[in-house]
């Protein structure tokens, strides 16, 4: 089997509070492929941007890694120190943020984010890396780029901020993308621009991503996995097929559930009773055994077991319906 | 930019015409400069002959337009007390309290921005914390107890600096500088650290809070993500964004310097305008006075003026807005 790009095993990330350590991320642990996409889906504080920060190394203080390790390429690197870390950060890891009107800093030209990051990680000259930041505007698909690249953010649509966020994640090549909701912030018409040059650009290069969302849509139409996160903890793993039309984890089935469909009218959505817990008063056993319909006394004592490769945190994970 | 100049000297001016009636309606109220003007042995006569020849007599509207109407052509009277044009007393005496201002401006900038950045970047070191307590000293000590704190420690206690004047001056020509001598530049020390430490501190706090405000930005973590060396992060893009607003205040604050001169040359008896600005409120010298005021507001207005337009340089945004924008 080829190596994962990335791998994390059982990662805990915790932080100290006044009531006690809160566990955003929970024993976590699922790979990633060269040019795989993996679909991090779930509520606000499931933990899923919290895992994405972790790899990166930007967690920000108190939060600490508490165990668990983080392999990237066959080195482990969680262990890494401040200055070790920053050269992967844009070198191999690079990061897409939630918001393209707020990650650019706009007192300087695109063309010298790009220029200063690319000088940073690779090795070459002033000329080549403006040469190069053209170029790289030009993959994604940005209209005269040999004239944009002297522009300032101030200047672009968000939807063309993003793409330049994008191009400054990738410009020293790296081999993981953590995009962070990239699209929330977006138009729905551009959202799907945006989703579809992320997928082309990484199956080009062979860049893993790790896709964090909420959105249902945009882990079904750009991911090829899905990890589904429930308050710290992975509750589904598995092909996005498999997952989306077969869930096996009782969460999992409802979040499907309650996704609005066209053809299903106007009959009452569905919905999960109850809200996800709070993460300094997750329940014992299961996390999501208070809103479980199937929960059993067992669910309320025993953690459920962790997902390997594919399948679901539970107890009583639902059948297939068909044998996939 | 050319059309935003304009406009902003046209309010320059307006300012500078609003500032100048003010001080004119208040100079009734400093008291009569006739009484120190004649001796004892003066008639009614000659104090009514004095008062129409200096238009005494009239209201002050009446004695400000005339008071304009010299001062565009560059005459702006004669002191009463030394019977010499004031534009020369006024450039006699100017190059003293700019050599200081500029002094401690520099001062003031320079560290005030350093220690700044440093105390926003170590936010919890202990060496960031004592600056961070210390500069609260700087921000509530009064001016003159500074400066008489200092000429007792410096001055009369360890005798390594003079705690008066201006030491040996260099007379260019037209200015007479201080700066060329040993002298003059260890007269130079006491008043300008006198004069820029509360500006000082004011500028570090000011650039500690909004750069503290910056490292929160998302641009900021991006750049991070990006893997930037850390120098860069700080220097190239977050101080650049905290400049933005410092640059307003720091503009005022040189205008203060230059205005609030008049308290530290009175404290070490430094030769400059403040000191005479002072001897002439003493003396009622109208005239001194009106040009006094009159040069520290073009100096205020000059200074904001210079900066709105370093705007322009710093942040893009506002050169398309003004071109006409997207």
């Amino acid at each position: 089997m080829v190596e994962p790009v990335l791998s994390l095993r059982n990662l805990s990330v915790e932080i100290p509070t006044r009531h006690g350590i809160v566990k955003p991320v929970d024993g976590v642990s699922y790979d990633i492929g060269a040019g795989e996409i993996l679909g991090v889906v779930g509520e606000s504080g499931a933990g899923k941007s919290m895992a994405g920060n972790a790899v990166i190394g930007l967690l920000n203080p108190p939060a600490h890694i508490a165990a668990g390790e983080i392999w990237l390429k066959g080195s482990r690197i969680d262990n890494l120190t401040g200055e070790a870390m920053r050269r992967l950060r844009g070198k191999e890891i690079g990061m897409v943020f939630q918001d393209p009107l707020t990650s650019l800093n706009p007192l300087l030209r695109i063309g010298d984010q790009l220029v200063e990051t690319m000088l940073t990680h690779l090795d070459i000259s002033q000329s080549d890396a403006e040469k190069r930041a053209v170029s790289a505007l030009e993959e994604v698909g940005i209209p005269g780029a040999a004239e944009r690249v002297n522009s300032y953010p101030h200047e672009f649509s968000g939807g063309m901020r993003q793409r330049v966020v994008i191009a400054l994640a990738l410009c020293a090549e790296p081999s993981l993308i953590i995009a962070d909701e990239p699209t929330t912030a977006l138009d729905v018409s551009v959202q799907a621009q945006i989703i579809a040059l992320l997928r082309r650009l990484c199956r080009e290069r062979g860049t893993a991503v790790m896709l964090i969302t909420h959105d249902m849509g945009v882990i079904a139409e750009a991911t090829d996995r899905m990890a589904v996160m429930y308050a710290g903890r992975l509750a589904e793993l598995g092909p996005v097929r498999d997952v989306l039309s077969h869930p096996q984890h009782p969460y999992t089935h409802g979040l499907m559930a309650s996704t609005p469909l066209a053809s299903a009218g106007k009959s009452r959505l569905h919905q999960i009773p109850g809200a996800m817990p709070r993460l300094d008063s997750v329940p014992e056993g299961c996390a999501f055994n208070p809103r479980c319909p199937y929960t059993t006394e067992k669910c309320r004592q025993a953690p459920a077991p962790r997902p390997e490769s594919t399948s679901a945190a539970c107890w009583y994970p639902l059948a297939r319906e068909k044998a996939s | 930019m050319l059309a935003f100049i304009i406009r902003r000297i046209g309010q320059s001016i307006l300012v500078l015409l609003i500032v100048g009636l003010v001080a004119f309606s208040m100079f009734n109220f400093v008291g009569d400069p006739i009484d120190n003007m004649l001796g004892q042995e003066r008639t009614a006569e000659d104090i009514e002959r004095l008062r129409i020849q200096l238009g005494l007599d009239q209201p002050f509207p009446v004695q400000y337009f005339k008071f304009l109407q010299e001062a565009v052509q560059g005459n702006f009277g004669v002191s009463y007390r030394q019977g010499r044009p004031v534009a020369e007393i006024l450039l006699e005496r100017a190059p003293a309290t700019l050599e200081l201002a500029a002094v401690s401006g520099i001062l003031a900038i320079i560290f005030g921005i350093a220690l700044g950045v440093f105390t926003a970047i170590r936010r919890n070191g202990v060496l960031a914390n004592i600056v961070m307590s210390a500069s609260l000293i700087g921000v509530s000590l009064p001016t003159f107890l500074i400066g008489i704190l200092l000429i007792y420690v410096f001055s009369v206690e360890l005798g390594w600096l003079p705690s008066f004047g201006r030491g040996d001056v260099v007379d260019l020509g037209w200015w007479r500088t201080g700066f060329l001598t040993e002298s003059g530049l260890k007269a130079l020390i006491l008043p300008s650290i006198t004069l820029g430490l509360y500006q000082m501190t004011l500028i570090m706090r000011l650039v500690r809070s909004e750069m503290l405000e910056v490292l929160r930005q998302d641009y900021i973590r991006f750049a991070r993500a990006r893997g930037l060396k850390d120098r860069a992060v700080n220097f190239r893009h977050a101080l650049k964004n905290t400049m933005v607003p410092v640059i307003t205040v720091i503009g005022l604050q040189l205008g203060a310097i230059i205005a609030f001169a008049i308290i530290t040359e009175t404290v070490f008896q430094w030769p400059g305008v403040g000191l005479l600005f002072i001897n002439a409120i003493q003396f009622v010298d109208i005239p001194v006075m009106a040009a006094y005021l009159m040069l520290i507001s073009v100096m205020f207005v000059g200074i904001n003026l210079a900066v709105d337009i370093l705007y322009f340089f710093i942040d893009p945004r506002l050169r398309a807005d003004r071109a006409g924008g997207h």
